[in-house]
């Protein structure tokens, strides 16, 4: 197989990698050979990551060179042309993939990434998912599909555009045994096919490692040996890569390693700690867990071996409380479980699969408060703590973060915390998932410590057949069904087996759960499918922006919110609803003010004067009022908003022609209001007088009326809402398409997949196009609907362009949906993108924007955001085409500032997005 | 006691998470300082700068003297315009009002035929275009019956309106909104912050590892009130001390105690409603539009940016159910008005019994969906 020694197909020179403080990757020289199969072994934490993300070009590089097919991948140029021939399958199940597309959409998502045309599509497609057992689960969703067919669908998507280079980062991990055993020869068969292809692959488990052509040891960021799985065993005298490996490390690692033993346990038959009936839970239709039942004594390790998705998990969970069961019973110590008995909780220690303690809290802290919540005593709190510290060696790390940490030491961490209240049980959760060999080791030996000196029962979960052996007992299960429970050693023997991994192959394939090899259909399809002369012809040479790619992201993302109809629909349901209730509700039209009279005069004249107020439509009149202490207490209490005070005398004052005043008291703690009012009492003053004026005047000479004629140009009877609708619909498309492109790009950043934004020929202003582009025809869905509840439902006309007011929405979305993108460019959580998409969008749009001041009004950074923010000019816009009756020629003039903003949002967003990790 | 310690070291832990949250903290300075100060001191009176022209066919005495009564601040040095350039500038919003004087219009005043002056007003200019028209019209109805008094001796009687505006005489909008911006940010940061860190820990993973410890959901709600709670009591103390009363200079009349009390349960409300949100969404996206669709609200009929006065009926009683709502008025009576415990316990008995029922209702929904978190 190594025909590769000619010229390598990667070479890395003193390669340096820091997180932070922390040292990844400490000068690694390396060359590795082009055409085989390379594995990188070696405990967790040690650079094989962040190796393989630096040679797939996903991370930037920081010290060093790496030259991948022949470049430097510090090269952009080299990058973009080298990328479509790469293929990176990062760790984590189904990391890289869609969950709520089926299998088929993820594999047309990636085969449109790299420029295949629809009938090449169908025909790779096709080839991959029949080859691999696919084929008939191309309608399933990812994110419904068990782990193993998760890394097969990694697998295809990887191989769909024909890569010189295949880089698998832990595929297998969390995988069961005959799935494993399955991408194994599934991949050999493609390297048959393609034997071209170079494959790097990092793994955990040591036993794969052995099938390799080439291997290096990896240990510290650095590279401890390098050559093929003989010459390995030959240099270092042993038999198996788990003990060459342990040979290879350092000394000072080595010491004090010595291989698990595992005494007999002791326990009294009948002292029961867990006891299981039946328990059965079902997810709607799904049975995740079907009846289980078993018994595990005080003192025993208890094993469950299963792939990921086999209901270990779930029956784990049962027997904690957090899951109430469907059907079926079990007791801890006795007791029934029940979620609300918190004495028993205190009894167990547990310890999920997720790494779920808290990132933010050191080491120490961790551990102190997981011991106060279970209430150690105060006093014995750093003796336990230190306790801990020094028996899970944490010593080193204890007041750093978790976050930072190798995972090897994280779960001893969460061991420690589990541990920290002394339980008399432990539930561990597939605890050792990814950790490497002496980690995995010493952590037996401390659950070994556990069980045979503290007596504490272990529950653990595995899909390791080594540790599953060192159980007392085990439990095989898969889909929900215990296969069969033994000793260990009895399964064996029960099936006639050689290995435990042998046995439970034979237990899966008679309960009929692997999916036989699919060898016959693979076999047709694929030798039609002349790969090797295809390699480079199918790919269209990367040339500048691509309609295509744009488009691919496009679809996905579409299909991606058309899955969740929740958020669909909420944004137009809720767009709606909000706009009925803010076009109804809010209005400059104040009434109802609340006023009252002080009258001292008690004169026809004052009481005449009284009644112009309560005449008013604006005013509601209440008790009158005695006292000017009335006045202050009653308008403290908010009750009046005008007081109107007429002094001793007027009737008389006013007869004579002295100069008099009214007082006229009104609440100013809500200032928009107390201009009105004043505006208000202002007018009926002066039409007061004017009367008065007309009755004396008309006993001497008639005069002609001087009037002001006010009219209110384009919404004459001042109704509310032909005011109010204008402006809310622009308010509410610029919060909502925001918030929705703000998580959308943030989330993949959260979840992983934008690991294809790093590794596909797909280019930043591709990728954000394409995400935006669907929330653009959202927002213009939500404004057609907004539109016509408007001119239905409110008769509220478009008494100008309609086309006009169209087209500036559009604009004005694409700048909406921008500002969502430059939120979630810059930052790295939801909550942040949520809150700076919040801030930036709804000041500007309710306050500078102009919808109820106008921007010429405002003052300082207030004007200044107003001035330049596309809302003011979409409200301008908005109220020219409903209310004034303006067509395309009188707004175009208001689009440009908005047209020039597009590029210059859009422009922000992809400087400031990555294309590759730092 | 049990219960209270553990809900005081749960409480401990969020805090400890939001140290470590660098970006959140910047965002709740952000919203508690620069965000307040800027909306607060960008909004004048309504009428500041009003943008006005005249159509002067008269050329008459009268008419300037109607021209040269508008000035700064409250409107612009009025643009005298043609007729035909009338329609062109208010379509384009140039001008928010326009004044037409007609031809011999001092002549016909004077000698008694009466006479109109037209006031033309774009209404889709919302605030300033009501209060304005009617300012304008009282202006130079005012200026009309002087120039016809001087002119001659009629008699009209002596009578003055005093008018004073109780509690902010100079009727200064910076105190009004920068209250409102901080009921706004308390409102919207309370939420978010419980409500967003709640689906984070269930994205997470981590709340799954509360669920396995001797806590009940009781204690790990009630922690997480507590300690958003705080964070956003604090933010709003110093922002009304240092921003509002110290930058802005807005004068405080009432007890600010009571008005901090009013906080306390307005935020417990706030809490409770941002756990209920999370429990609802079943992920940050949707999350996110539930937020949108609840702050507009909250914010804009809750009396804080229009009079709830002048909104319909029933919107005023439904609007009575949202904590905002009262939070609002006590803050205005409190603050503004120096309304003591006497006028403002019936803001408190609300928002305490708000918070109550919202604290149950999002208990019983925590209780019921945290299995379902896990």
């Amino acid at each position: 197989m190594a025909n590769g020694t000619a010229s390598p197909v990667v070479r890395l020179q003193g390669v340096h990698l820091h997180y932070g403080k922390l040292e990844a990757l400490a000068g690694i020289d390396l060359d590795v050979p082009a055409g085989c199969m390379v594995g990188l072994i070696g405990p967790d934490g040690v650079g094989k990551s962040s190796l393989l993300s630096l040679v797939s070009g996903a991370r930037a590089v920081q010290g060093g060179t790496i030259e991948t097919l022949g470049g430097d991948m510090r090269s952009r140029r080299h990058r973009e042309q080298v990328c479509t021939r790469i293929a990176y399958m990062p760790q984590g199940l189904g990391k890289n993939l869609y969950p709520t597309l089926s299998v088929e959409e993820n594999l047309q998502f990636f085969a449109r990434l790299f420029g295949h045309d629809a009938a090449e599509r169908r025909r790779r497609i096709d080839a991959l998912t029949r080859s691999t057992g696919l084929h008939s689960f191309l309608d399933r969703p990812a994110g419904k599909l068990s782990g193993g067919m998760k890394q097969k669908l990694g697998l295809c998507c990887s191989l769909i555009h024909d890569p010189d280079l295949l880089i698998l980062d832990e595929p297998t991990t969390g995988v069961d045994p005959l799935a494993r055993s399955q991408f194994w020869d599934l991949i050999s068969r493609i390297r048959r096919e393609r034997p071209g292809m170079s494959v790097i692959v990092a793994t955990a488990y040591m036993d794969e490692a052995q099938r390799f052509d080439w291997l290096v040891a990896m240990d510290d960021g650095k590279v401890l040996d390098k050559g093929t799985p003989a010459e390995l065993l030959g240099r270092t005298g042993t038999d198996s890569l788990e003990a060459a490996f342990i040979q290879l490390l350092p000394d000072e690692k080595k010491r004090g390693y010595a291989p698990v033993e595992i005494p007999p346990l002791d326990a009294p038959e009948d002292d029961i700690a867990i006891e299981a009936q039946d328990l059965t839970m079902r997810f709607g239709d799904f049975v995740a867990v079907d009846n289980v039942s078993f018994r595990i004594r005080r003192g025993e390790i208890f094993g469950f071996l299963g792939s990921n998705g086999c209901g270990k998990s779930t029956t784990m969970k049962m027997l904690t409380g957090l899951l109430p069961a469907s059907e079926g019973r079990a007791w801890l110590f006795g007791h029934e479980v029940d979620p609300k008995d918190l004495d028993t909780r205190r009894r167990v220690g547990y310890m999920s699969q997720a790494f779920s303690l808290y990132g933010e809290l050191t080491v120490r802290q961790n551990l102190e408060l997981h011991a106060r919540l279970f209430h150690v005593p105060e006093a014995d709190i750093p003796a336990r703590v230190d306790e801990m510290i020094a028996r899970f060696d944490l010593h080193a790390s204890q007041d750093a973060l978790p976050d930072g940490m190798p995972l090897g030491m994280r779960q001893r961490l969460s061991l420690a915390v589990a541990m920290v209240h002394k339980p008399e049980l432990l539930i561990l959760d597939e605890p050792t998932s990814g950790v490497d060999p002496i980690a995995r080791d010493s952590f037996w030996r401390l659950l070994i410590e556990l069980s045979r000196r503290d007596r504490v029962t272990i529950f653990i979960s595995t899909h390791f057949m080594n540790e599953a052996e060192r159980c007392d007992r085990m439990s095989m299960m898969h889909a929900g069904k215990v296969l069969d429970s033994d000793v260990p050693a009895r399964l064996v023997e029960k099936r006639g087996a050689q290995t435990l991994e042998e046995a439970f192959i034979g237990y899966l394939v008679e309960a009929g759960g692997g999916t036989p090899e699919p060898d016959e259909d693979a076999k047709a399809p694929a030798s039609q499918t002349p790969d090797a002369s295809l390699t480079h012809v199918a790919i269209p040479r990367r040339s500048g922006f691509s309609l295509q790619r744009m488009l691919s992201y496009l679809w996905r993302e579409t299909l991606e919110l058309q899955r969740d109809r929740v958020r669909a629909t909420l944004a137009l349901g809720g767009s709606l609803i909000l706009l009925i209730v803010i076009g109804f509700g809010v209005s400059n039209d104040v009434n109802n003010l609340r006023y009252a009279v002080l009258d001292r005069d008690q004169t026809t004249l004052s009481r005449n004067y009284a009644l112009e107020l309560s005449g008013s439509r604006y005013f509601t009149e209440r008790p009158a009022i005695t006292d000017y202490a009335e006045i202050d207490r009653r308008m403290r209490s908010g009750e009046l908003a005008l007081a109107i005070e007429i002094p001793h005398g007027f009737a008389r004052d006013v007869q004579r022609g002295k100069q008099v005043a009214i007082g006229a008291w009104f609440d100013g703690s809500m200032p928009q209001r107390a201009e009105t009012v004043q505006g208000y009492i202002r007018g009926m003053h002066q039409h007061w007088l004017a009367d008065q004026a007309r009755m004396q005047a008309s006993t001497t000479t008639r005069t002609g009326e001087i009037t002001v004629q006010g009219r209110y140009r384009y919404n004459p009877d001042v109704k509310s809402l032909p005011a109010m609708v204008p402006a809310v619909i622009p308010m509410l498309l610029l919060m909502l398409p925001a918030m929705l492109t703000a998580l959308a790009v943030v989330r993949e950043k959260e979840i992983g997949s934008i690991i294809n934004l790093y590794v596909t020929p797909v280019t930043r202003t591709e990728f954000l196009l394409g995400k935006q582009l669907p929330y653009v025809g959202l927002a213009m869905i939500n404004f057609a609907l907004m539109l016509l509840l408007t001119v239905t439902v409110f008769g509220v006309p478009v008494t100008g362009s309609v086309l006009a007011l169209t087209l500036a929405m559009l604009i004005y979305c694409v700048c909406a949906t921008g500002m969502g993108l430059l939120a979630s460019a810059v930052t790295k959580s939801q909550i942040a993108a949520m809150l700076i998409a919040m801030v930036g969008t709804i000041i500007p749009a309710t306050k500078f924007g102009g919808m109820s001041d106008p921007v010429s009004s405002l003052e300082g950074v207030g004007r200044l955001i107003g001035e330049i923010h596309p809302a003011n000019y979409m409200f301008t816009i908005s109220r020219g085409a409903f209310n004034k009756a303006l067509d395309f020629g009188d707004l175009v003039s208001s689009m440009w500032p908005m047209l020039l903003a597009v590029p210059i949002i859009l422009g922000a967003s992809i400087a400031l997005l990555k294309k590759q990790e730092r | 006691m049990r219960m209270l310690a553990n809900v005081y070291r749960l409480g401990v832990k969020e805090l400890w998470s939001l140290r470590r949250d660098t970006a959140m903290l910047v965002l709740i300075a952000f919203t508690f300082t620069l965000s307040v100060y800027s909306s607060a001191s960008s909004t004048p009176p309504t009428l500041n700068n009003a943008p006005i022209a005249i159509v002067d066919e008269d050329h008459s005495q009268l008419s300037q003297r109607i021209i040269s009564a508008f000035y700064p601040p409250e409107f612009k040095s009025p643009v005298l315009i043609s007729h035909a350039e009338v329609d062109e500038g208010l379509d384009k919003g140039t001008y928010t009002f326009v004044l037409n004087i007609p031809v011999n219009f001092q002549r016909d005043v004077l000698a008694g035929r009466g006479g109109e002056v037209q006031l033309n007003t774009d209404a889709t200019r919302m605030s300033q275009a009501f209060l304005g028209s009617g300012f304008i019209q009282q202006m130079v109805m005012g200026e009309i019956d002087e120039f016809v008094n001087r002119h001659r001796s009629q008699t009209t009687p002596q009578i003055d309106l005093e008018q004073r505006a109780q509690f902010n005489p100079s009727l200064d909008k910076s105190w009004f909104d920068s209250l409102s911006q901080i009921v706004n940010q308390i409102t919207m940061i309370s939420i978010i912050l419980t409500g967003a860190a709640l689906i984070r820990e269930r994205e997470h993973g981590t709340i799954e590892h509360l669920l396995v410890m001797p806590v009940t959901p009781t204690e790990i709600m009630l922690a997480k009130i507590w300690s958003s709670g705080l964070v956003v009591l604090v933010a709003s103390i110093l922002s009304l001390n240092l921003v509002v009363r110290g930058l802005l200079g807005v004068p405080v009349q009432g007890s600010l105690t009571l008005f901090f009390i009013g906080v306390a349960l307005h935020l417990f409300a706030t809490t409770s409603m941002g756990i209920f949100m999370a429990t609802v969404a079943r992920n940050m996206p949707q999350f996110g539009m539930l937020v949108v669709l609840t702050l507009l609200p909250l914010q804009m009929l809750s009396g804080g940016s229009s009079p709830r006065e002048s909104m319909p009926e029933l919107l005023q009683n439904i609007m009575l159910v949202a904590p905002t709502t009262h939070f609002v008025e006590l803050g205005q009576s409190v603050l503004f008005r120096g309304a003591g415990l006497e006028v403002v316990w019936v803001q408190l008995l609300s928002l305490a019994l708000i918070g109550t029922t919202l604290f149950t209702l999002s208990l019983l929904r925590f209780r019921k969906t945290i299995g379902q978190m896990a």
